[in-house]
């Protein structure tokens, strides 16, 4: 019999093992529904996956009572839009410091413990702030997003920069490349794909600041909602929200990934080599 | 004619440390010179000088005269043992990239009938290292023997006035190398080149280029090892070189190496040295030239 760390799963075998936990969830969830609506049919807090798709239905379909509109996707519109500009905007700070800190020793030497120290205040201690001096509007929830994960890339980025092999740097000399032309041939286009690494890493984070600074000042979005209906003890509602916040993540998470194999092979040969 | 490369009295110090020590050297344009000597003697340092990657602590580098820019520049050329090529290009994009940066200072990027010249000038470049079946390729997707070669093609498209080759078949398989020492020898020939080529295999230095360069440490004060730098302590024109010259380097090499770790020998192997020196020369024949020996 081989060692347990040489035994491994075939495709198919991989396959059902990931289902698994997800199979046990519903499983589980499912008994523990049951029992809890025997014992009283007005419990609110494990409702069925028939009431569970009913809401859903209604929350994806049919247009508020209140405001007309429908309500699943205008949160999620906000949402997804908040998110993509403060993550947008992060990614562009994160590109543009991260290859000029990691490039450029005299602006590393500056500006790079000012960069550590920024990456350690807490972003949702500033929130109160960033309400004071922004407002309750789409900016505040932007700029916590930014605060929130931009360092973090920033360091991500430069680490990178810093990685490149020194022979790269020389030969590029060699080749007549200025300061500018070698952060722009050389270096730039090989952070790229470490940048949309570093993406799929702060998404996390950047959702996470997302539904707090929507649940504390917000009148749409998805964290709005969840924190909204807590109220009414309206889990029908909160759990397909989790639930759809999660595919979110991972359908943005695995776009990402499709989008570097597609734009930078070269990248990704190593892996699958080694 | 002013030589193409002139060292006065080179010394390089890493604070309390001698690496390198009184080396005066004249290398004539077309020459190939191969540098041997035991690890951590300082020949990667002397490349490194030549590349502009250090500066000398005292005395001075010339090329064609002028003293050399104290970065690396595109009139010297190198392949490293690894690393040299750009993974995020092509074969031929990495060939044309020098021939972008120098022709476009602001995007670095060329455009209509001047990004096709560059582009035929770098494939037939490619073709005369033997990659042409291989332009687009990327370079994770060639081996070894063919990233050198690549590595080659992208600094002989600048027409650099000397090539530095750091130790650059020491990854390689013994068949691909010899085929490399061909490629290499031909390169040469054909383009008039200057070649400075660090190598670890004694044989390599002898068989491959015009002049043999060893560096060794001429004194060694066994209780201050790091108070000593290397010099030339042989430098022949190998083409003329016999076998038993040969074998008398690779003892004097393989002693020096086996006494990094400094002993009571170590003086001892170290007077030996200068006074077989003038036989090694002899038997090389006539024009042995002679190194920085005595400081």
């Amino acid at each position: 019999m081989k060692r347990i760390i040489n035994q491994r799963p075939r495709r198919g075998a991989a396959l059902l093992l990931g289902l698994l936990p997800f199979v046990l969830v519903v499983i589980v969830y499912a008994f523990a529904s049951d029992a809890r609506l025997t014992a009283n049919p007005n419990d609110k807090l494990l409702p069925s996956f028939a009431t569970l798709g009913e809401t859903v239905s209604r929350l994806a379909t049919e247009p508020s009572k209140r405001s007309g509109d429908i309500e699943l996707w205008k949160d999620t519109a906000a949402s997804l839009q908040r998110l993509a500009l403060g993550v947008g905007i992060a990614a562009l700070i994160g590109l543009t410091f991260g290859v000029l800190l990691g490039a450029l020793p005299y602006l590393r030497a500056g500006l790079a413990p000012f960069v550590a120290s920024l990456s350690l205040i807490p972003p949702l201690a500033l929130l109160p702030i960033l309400f004071i001096v922004f407002g309750l509007g789409e900016l505040s929830k932007v700029v916590l997003i930014v605060f929130g994960i931009a360092p973090f890339i920033v360091r991500d980025l430069q680490q990178r920069v810093q990685e490149l092999p020194r022979e790269q740097l020389i030969k590029a000399q060699t080749l007549a490349g200025n300061t500018w032309q070698i952060m722009l041939r050389v270096i730039l286009p090989q952070v790229l794909p470490r940048l949309i690494d570093a993406v799929r890493l702060s998404l996390g984070a950047a959702w996470l600041f997302l539904i707090a600074a929507e649940a504390i000042a917000s009148t749409e979005g998805l964290g709005y909602r969840i924190f909204l209906v807590r109220r009414y003890l309206a889990m029908d509602v909160i759990l397909p929200y989790v639930a759809w916040i999660t595919l979110l993540a991972y359908l943005t998470d695995l776009g990402l990934k499709q989008l570097s194999r597609l734009l930078f092979p070269w990248y990704h040969g190593k892996e699958e080599h080694a | 004619m002013t030589a193409r490369i002139e060292i006065r009295n080179l010394w390089k110090e890493y604070g309390e440390q001698v690496v390198l020590e009184h080396i005066n050297l004249s290398v004539a344009a077309g020459d190939f010179c191969t540098i041997v000597g035991a690890s951590g003697c300082g020949k990667t340092t002397f490349l490194r000088l030549l590349l502009g990657e250090e500066s000398p602590s005292r005395g001075e580098i010339l090329l064609d005269g002028e003293p050399l820019t104290a970065e690396p520049g595109p009139d010297r050329g190198i392949v490293f043992q690894r690393y040299s090529v750009f993974p995020h290009l092509s074969a031929l994009r990495n060939v044309m990239l020098g021939l972008e940066l120098r022709g476009a200072p602001l995007s670095g990027r060329l455009f209509g009938a001047k990004r096709r010249r560059a582009r035929d000038e770098a494939a037939a470049m490619l073709e005369a290292v033997g990659l042409g079946h291989a332009l687009e390729k990327y370079p994770d997707a060639l081996s070894g023997g063919m990233q050198q070669r690549l590595a080659l093609a992208q600094s002989l498209v600048m027409h650099p006035r000397i090539l530095l080759l750091d130790e650059p078949f020491g990854a390689l398989d013994p068949g691909i190398r010899a085929d490399m020492h061909q490629l290499v020898g031909r390169l040469w020939r054909e383009n008039d080149l200057t070649v400075f080529m660090i190598t670890h295999d004694l044989k390599e230095g002898f068989h491959l280029g015009t002049r043999l360069l060893v560096f060794d440490k001429l004194r060694h004060d066994p209780d201050a090892p790091r108070a000593y730098g290397a010099g030339v302590t042989y430098d022949l024109p190998v083409a003329r070189a016999d076998q038993r010259t040969l074998e008398r380097i690779e003892a004097d090499v393989s002693r020096s190496e086996a006494l990094a770790p400094q002993s009571a020998e170590a003086e001892q192997a170290s007077e030996t040295r200068p006074a077989a020196q003038p036989t090694a020369g002899a038997d090389a024949g006539a024009g042995a030239r002679k190194g920085a020996t005595t400081p």
